[in-house]
């Protein structure tokens, strides 16, 4: 599946999936040098995996359960020590709907 | 008595504990910054030396090295002062753990309650977390010395550490040189004596290739080892925690101080934490030792692989049996690597957004301020994986790239579980080359990623794997690393301690303060 050098829109509408602002020359920085990573793991494709199930991860264990018990929780203002902006212990963020 | 083998590393100062130091004689405190954490565990609790001298002697060599090495992004003095008087109330009480008082560094990805923690990125300057990472816990549970926090690639991305946002960290073999990466500070601490023993992570070889051209031993534990809990994830499938030291056996003594099940971390495993030190036995008799065509590539130092066919040959003297072994998906294994760990950290990376902590870039409406805050926060390496990793998630693409990905993955995985039927421990190069200069592949990320081409198929296996020096080329350390089973931290320890004790490798000492002489000469 190698393919062409990625397109300004491709990098463009990945940066946006990705929630990051490029400056101009990063997303032409961006288009060449992913391209050519790209390039390099399409190289997987050749891979005959039809009967390979994939692995997310390689432990054994599976549904790790914890009793129902309570437990103290980290201070309000500890947590929110770290916070740009806050209000009555809540994160403040602009406007998300006019 | 170990033999002796004739190295090519003899001019540099050496350093034999034997000779400088004897029992009941008056310790140098100048003097603790050569002592293994092992041999400083015996004179604290002789109480030959208090916690406080050896506090005072590794900050001291902290004032006296750091600007050159730069191993650190924040110096914390006061913590392991205060850690110190600690310590040695507890050695009196008689209720010293093995970490008590030994002086210790912390990549700046493990969170830390009275430090700050920048994993090496601007969209963390000053970030102090709310709590301790579950490693680092345990530490101070016990009261080690916390000398600092190291530097890193940014989020643990990179091999050279030159993705720092903070500074660049130097090789103490060669101050132009990278340390390797991307727990390049941690790798370069230990190698400079600033501490005995440091903390790094490993989710590629973030441990083992910077270890390996530092000149010291890396440990990755086994996928499941040791708690991530406060680990600043990566790529949550892969990273793990381990340690860095001038020895095997301290290595082995720190593995059994943060190894076991944590409640905070479910993937951690529930498997008993035997006595490492107490496997480091100096026998290889019968040992099965495989060996893999498949790391032998195109594009190899010819010295590297010399080296380290000479230790292997070394290794078949001392009693081991030599196999060959293949491991066919082993050429896939780095395309693998960078589509599953760019992916997982994408999506792991997608906390950072200007909201609940670190820098915020405050625009008009919230999307601007994401834009803004990730577009400024991360460094160039941190974006291309995020865009990578988006990417290979993304829709017409996931199936393609992220599945196929963990299929070759599960192929990569069989080829280990089936050499493992017939050997005990694989022997392979921890890298490709020795350490090169500052700059040389900052420009070209493929050529910066093949650094790691031995390092990652044990971490998508999930299984342990230790680097120790075994050789030198061009003045700079050469590394080879044992891979073993799941779980079975032992073997692979024994085989590197047997091996280390059997050679002088690891007691060269990197020309540091010669350099740094030279340096003020002129």
């Amino acid at each position: 599946m190698s393919k062409d050098k990625l397109s300004l829109e491709e990098v463009d509408h990945v940066a946006m999936l990705a929630r990051l602002g490029l400056e101009p020359d990063e997303r032409e920085m961006m288009r060449e040098q992913l391209s050519s990573i790209i390039d390099h793991i399409s190289l997987l494709q050749s891979v005959d995996t039809s009967a390979i199930p994939p692995t997310a991860q390689v432990i054994t264990l599976q549904n790790q359960m914890r009793s129902d018990e309570v437990h103290d929780s980290l201070e309000l203002d500890e947590v929110m020590k770290n916070a740009p902006d806050s209000e009555d212990g809540m994160f403040k963020v602009r406007a998300v709907l006019e | 008595m170990p033999r002796t083998v004739k190295t090519a590393c003899s001019k540099y100062e050496q350093f034999s504990s034997s000779t400088t130091f004897t029992r009941g004689s008056e310790v140098l405190v100048s003097e603790l910054i050569h002592r293994t954490a092992a041999e400083l565990r015996d004179l604290l609790d002789r109480g030959e030396i208090s916690a406080a001298d050896v506090a005072e002697a590794h900050l001291e060599r902290v004032e006296a090295v750091e600007s050159h090495v730069n191993a650190f992004i924040t110096v914390t003095g006061d913590i392991a002062r205060k850690q110190a008087r600690a310590a040695d109330q507890r050695i009196k009480d008689g209720s010293a753990g093995p970490m008590t008082g030994i002086p210790v560094g912390l990549k700046d990805i493990l969170c830390t309650i009275d430090a700050p923690t920048t994993a090496g990125s601007r969209i963390l300057e000053g970030y102090v977390s709310p709590y301790d990472s579950s490693v680092v816990a345990r530490l101070r549970e016990q009261d080690a010395l916390f000398i600092g926090k190291t530097n890193t690639d940014e989020f643990a991305m990179g091999s050279s550490t030159e993705h720092s946002a903070y500074k660049f960290t130097s090789n103490p073999w060669k101050l132009d040189h990278v340390p390797g990466g991307s727990s390049g500070g941690s790798a370069a601490c230990v190698a400079a004596n600033e501490v005995s023993i440091s903390l790094g992570s490993d989710t590629g070889g973030s441990i083992r290739q910077p270890a390996g051209f530092c000149g010291v031993v890396g440990l990755k534990p086994t996928y499941g080892r040791v708690s991530r809990f406060g680990l600043m994830a990566f790529a949550s499938s892969l990273d793990q925690i381990g340690p860095f030291s001038r020895t095997v056996e301290d290595s082995a003594l720190m593995l059994g101080a943060i190894s076991g099940k944590d409640p905070n971390d479910s993937t951690s495993v529930d498997t008993p934490v035997p006595d490492y030190r107490s496997a480091l036995n100096g026998d290889l008799t019968g040992l099965r030792i495989g060996v893999a065509d498949e790391y032998q590539i195109e594009g190899m130092d010819p010295r590297v692989e010399q080296s380290v066919k000479t230790a292997i040959a070394e290794l078949e003297r001392m009693g081991a049996e030599i196999v060959p072994i293949s491991l066919p998906h082993t050429e896939h294994a780095l395309a693998t690597y960078y589509i599953i760990a760019p992916a997982e950290a994408s999506a792991n990376l997608a906390r950072f957004d200007g909201v609940k902590y670190g820098l915020s870039l405050t625009q008009d409406n919230l999307l601007d301020t994401y834009l803004e805050t990730r577009g400024k926060g991360f460094g160039a390496e941190v974006k291309r994986r995020v865009m990578l990793g988006t990417y290979a998630l993304s829709s017409g693409y996931y199936d393609a790239y992220y599945v196929q990905a963990q299929k070759v993955r599960t192929l990569i995985k069989r080829d280990f579980d089936q050499a493992f039927e017939n050997v005990d421990v694989i022997a392979a190069p921890t890298s490709p080359t020795v350490s090169f200069q500052k700059g040389a592949r900052t420009d070209d990320p493929m050529q910066m990623y093949l650094s790691d081409v031995f390092t990652i198929p044990a971490n998508m296996a999930g299984i342990p794997g230790v680097a120790i020096p075994c050789g030198y080329v061009d003045d700079l350390p050469v590394s080879m690393q044992f891979m073993g089973r799941a779980f079975d931290e032992a073997t692979i320890l024994r085989v590197a301690h047997a091996y280390e004790q059997n050679t002088d490798w690891h007691k060269a000492r990197p020309p540091l303060d010669e350099a740094i002489a030279a340096s003020a000469g002129n």
